[in-house]
């Protein structure tokens, strides 16, 4: 679907005429991100990170297919075959940085699509499937990325992998099983790192996948916008290309300084030197942390140190750690309130920022050794982060006196809308 | 189409008395697809099973070792299954501690004595992978710190173990696994 108004795609020369007929690729492209396509016209900066995600992911793709023509996913040779890719193969070094790097780059970008969300209402009707879909493919990414970090086979590869596998084994009966059945063994070894490497290969394209349908879903009402009122008329947009185009450039542009600048000045920044160690299975690094991106929920899983009715610690860790993504999912239900925007909701804006600060918070505490005054910190803030989702959401959505919307888009940004006075005219 | 299915249902319907509405027609599809089911399901089973450990990972799986050098207060990894196993040779002052211990306030309630061989009470021996999130915990090795309880420590999430290796403190739910094992002579345990 799009606007009445949408400028209607017109081949021009006698070949986009066949193919028009054929198969009309170029019509597709030019009503999904080209002039066919109204978006409102007052996005902001924020609504950059869902195509910067989407160049994230090629990057990712790239790099990652020309990484496996050098990578050899064996236990005894891995972790060489890691080093022949940085001493020898030529730009090998480039590539690997560019791909480890490129998955922090996904996460930094992703995490600020999810917030931007969180803060505009993206969520709300008539977008659910949007967002719904938006948590898949979150979850696809850490799936990916963390059997992506296994495969240099180092100690925090190995490490990582015992123990996010071993959260399986927290399930009552099954549990051990299962994990045997994940690894292929009783710990992580060649049958593991293999069938990750596999799979590190198939998700990104099971995300490509997603993120079409996440795209497909989002075309259906079109885009948000900042003042969260939907688009009214044809005064309301701008078609995507060259506006949008435009700005998504120049935000690319911006992102690619920050990502080139990580990528070769501070290559190894956001790894941990304990993996340029060998894995070894019979000595466990003095603290294991996984990467930087998976810290908020590493420290809700650790959080539980006590057990909880006839629940184990370890097993609320877990469900705890996966409930912190899972209620996303029930997020468009659990915010009732009309508006959209949380500049137009003074007490959900402030909840707002306690949430990004909780957040960074666990963050932190994540990342620190799992020993006082982390652990009690870890548990107040996720007590908070599940009472800011379950409890004050709903009740702010209900008590919450919201300011005024502007009457339109054009309002919001010029000040005045012509429509505004001939609306209710138009009405009767 | 739906006419034609119609006109052609009339007649089994009348000469074999069949249930109003159902139709030979449905009775066929049913089956096919059913049958076409069973054998989807079916072709699951070993792209299932594929990922259970192959034989050669279970062929590996068991070990002997010689504990004739282990000291009074000494312990040594080795390796059973591609894990650390952990054998101790207890002290009389550890093998007490373990023993003041009221049994039944304990996470997971066992002796020193349900843990380890009758007459070899002072070989305890366990598997080195906490039972939290499966790490290898700290105090088998030579100065390594044995935790607030004089056992082991995890660092990856902080759960302590005593001196039978039983779980008092931190996120583990269980004292480490001790592996089936028997010892075949005075000097040889043979694990798994």
């Amino acid at each position: 679907m799009s606007f009445p108004w949408a400028n209607e795609y017109k081949p021009g020369n006698p070949l986009t005429q066949w193919l028009d007929e054929k198969l009309p690729l170029p019509r597709f492209v030019y009503n999904a991100v080209g002039a066919g396509y109204p978006v409102p016209r007052n996005l902001n900066y924020a609504w950059n990170f869902g195509v910067l995600a989407g160049f994230c992911l090629m990057l990712q793709i790239v790099t990652g297919v020309v990484l496996a023509m050098h990578y050899a996913a064996n236990a005894g040779v891995a972790f060489d075959s890691v080093e022949h890719i940085m001493r020898d193969v030529n730009w090998g070094w480039m590539l690997r940085y560019a791909h480890a790097n490129g998955a922090s780059a996904f996460f930094v970008v992703v995490y600020i699509h999810i917030f931007r969300g969180f803060f505009y209402g993206s969520y709300k009707a008539p977008r659910e499937m949007i967002w719904l879909l938006g948590v898949v493919i979150f979850l696809l990414m850490m799936a990916t990325a963390f059997m992506g970090y296994v495969l240099p086979w180092g100690q925090m590869s190995f490490w990582g992998a015992k123990v996010i596998t071993g959260l399986f084994g927290a399930i009552p009966l099954v549990g051990e099983p299962i994990q045997v059945w994940l690894l292929g063994g009783f710990a992580p070894d060649n049958a593991a790192l293999n069938r990750f490497f596999s799979l590190h290969f198939l998700l990104p394209f099971v995300i490509a996948a997603v993120v079409v349908l996440h795209i497909w879903a989002l075309h259906i009402p079109g885009s948000s916008n900042p003042t969260g009122v939907e688009v009214k008329n044809e005064s309301d947009t701008v078609p995507f290309h060259p506006y949008y185009t435009a700005k998504d450039g120049f935000g690319l542009g911006v992102f690619l300084l920050g990502y080139c600048t990580m990528l070769f000045f501070f290559p190894n920044a956001l790894g941990h030197p304990d993996n340029y160690i060998p894995a070894n299975a019979m000595s466990t690094p003095a603290h294991i942390v996984p990467e930087w991106y998976f810290w908020p929920f590493y420290a809700i899983l650790r959080a539980f140190t006590a057990d909880f009715l006839i629940i184990p610690a370890k097993l609320m860790g877990v469900l705890a750690m996966f409930s912190a993504i899972l209620v996303w999912f029930f997020l468009p239900w659990l915010d009732r309130s009309p508006v959209r925007s949380g500049h137009f909701r003074p007490v959900f804006k402030k909840f707002y920022f306690a949430l990004v600060v909780d957040v960074l918070v666990l963050g932190y505490c994540g990342g620190a050794p799992a020993e006082e005054p982390y652990v009690m910190i870890s548990q107040i803030a996720s007590i908070y982060y599940f009472a800011h989702f379950l409890i004050i959401l709903p009740i702010v959505s209900a008590i919450e006196q919201p300011e005024a919307l502007p009457f339109s888009i054009t309002e919001a940004v010029l000040g005045k809308d012509e429509s505004a006075t001939l609306a209710p005219a138009a009405a009767h | 189409m739906a006419d034609h299915a119609g006109t052609e249902a009339v007649l089994p319907q009348g000469a074999e008395g069949a249930g109003e509405g159902v139709r030979r027609r449905d009775f066929i599809n049913i089956a096919a697809v059913s049958a076409a089911g069973v054998g989807g399901v079916v072709t699951l089973l070993p792209l299932i099973s594929q990922m259970a450990p192959s034989a050669d990972v279970l062929a590996e799986s068991s070990t002997e070792i010689d504990i004739s050098a282990i000291q009074p207060g000494q312990a040594i990894k080795a390796i059973f299954r591609k894990q650390p196993v952990f054998i101790r040779n207890l002290t009389p002052a550890e093998i007490e501690d373990a023993n003041k211990v009221d049994v039944g306030s304990l996470r997971d309630p066992e002796s020193l004595k349900d843990r380890t061989k009758e007459g070899k009470e002072n070989w305890l021996i366990t598997m080195g992978v906490c039972t939290h999130l499966g790490c290898v915990p700290l105090g088998a090795g030579e100065g390594e710190v044995k935790g607030e309880f004089g056992g082991y420590f995890c660092p990856c999430h902080g759960s302590s173990y005593d001196t039978a290796a039983r779980i008092r403190k931190g996120p583990a739910p269980k004292n480490l696994m001790v592996p089936e094992y028997a010892f075949t002579s005075d000097t040889i345990v043979k694990i798994g």
